[in-house]
């Protein structure tokens, strides 16, 4: 089955990407953004049907692998 | 003294760290990631670079490559390893020393000359060593050094920074910062004072008719307090 993982940066981590981002969109006319952070999302399609065990093991390889979790927080999402 | 530089896909600096630490007498020997075993060596050197294309972040493929199972534990019992650059992402990746590397502060590549103040001698690295402030080069795009507070506060409590980016007279503030790295801080060591994770490469400064002279400096000072 597929699942997705949301790597985010934690909200005291400086995400200068994002600031530039929020003042592009504000120099288009966007406006009305308060902020912009940018992150990372992956796919994972794994061999596993059930979908407790497959959140497990995406869940693990965010801790190992995906995330860096001095600055990420991650986030699993279960697709199909 | 027998040396050892790993080179891992997309090192770069391999060859010239290879080059310094021939030249001031290390026996030296390239090791490629995919071995397991590391020949005996009195300093393990993972060198700058962009391994594995800096994919999903700078060093965290490397970090998990087969020899980094024989660096870790050489590491930890008590084996000298330095990471530059893209070795010292590597080692925090691989968690040998604290802390991460950002993209830096205002998204440049910055490829130039630095001065840094070394802080802490009581080690091998930096022992009786006659400079305080050596010019180094940096060229990299993530080399903000950033830890939570709780890291910060246990790095400065075991005098774990190793130098700090300064002024050529050793002056430390935000205008000489140049990547927006936590305290100016350019390298760092782990409790234990035998892993040094740096930003600046040493291997760059060993010839006047080149670049400096100030890593000489730093490579016979280290292979004196290895002897």
């Amino acid at each position: 089955m597929k699942v997705s993982a949301i790597i985010t940066l934690k909200k005291d981590v400086l995400d200068p990407q994002g600031k530039v981002i929020h003042e592009t969109l504000d120099g288009m006319g966007f406006n009305s953004v308060n902020e912009v952070r940018q992150g990372k999302y992956f796919e994972i399609d794994v061999k596993e049907n059930d979908p407790k065990k497959a959140k497990d093991l995406v869940e693990n390889m965010c801790k190992k692998l995906l995330a860096n979790l001095v600055i990420e927080n991650y986030k699993i999402i279960e697709t199909q | 003294m027998k040396s050892s530089v790993i080179t891992f896909p997309g090192s770069n600096c391999d060859r010239d760290m290879d080059v310094a630490l021939t030249k001031f007498g290390f026996k030296n020997k390239m090791v490629w990631h995919d071995d397991q075993e590391l020949p005996k060596s009195d300093l393990i050197v993972l060198p700058g670079g962009f391994s594995y294309g800096d994919y999903l972040r700078c060093g965290s493929m490397a970090s998990k490559s087969k020899i980094m199972h024989s660096v870790i534990n050489f590491a930890k019992s008590g084996g000298l390893v330095m990471g530059i650059c893209n070795g010292f992402q590597i080692l925090v990746e691989a968690g040998l020393v604290p802390g991460v590397l950002l993209r830096n502060k205002y998204l440049q590549f910055i490829c130039k000359n630095v001065h840094v103040k070394v802080d802490n001698k009581e080690n091998t690295f930096f022992k009786n060593l006659d400079k305080q402030v050596l010019e180094f080069h940096i060229a990299h795009n993530e080399g903000n050094y950033f830890c939570t507070n709780d890291q910060l506060k246990e790095i400065e409590d075991n005098n774990q920074i190793a130098i700090y980016y300064c002024d050529q007279n050793g002056n430390t503030n935000d205008q000489i910062n140049p990547n927006g790295s936590i305290k100016n801080i350019a390298g760092i060591f782990n409790k234990e004072k035998n892993v040094l994770g740096m930003m600046p490469h040493p291997e760059r400064m060993i010839d006047e008719s080149l670049s400096g002279e100030d890593g000489s400096i730093f490579f016979k000072n280290l292979l004196n307090n290895i002897k």
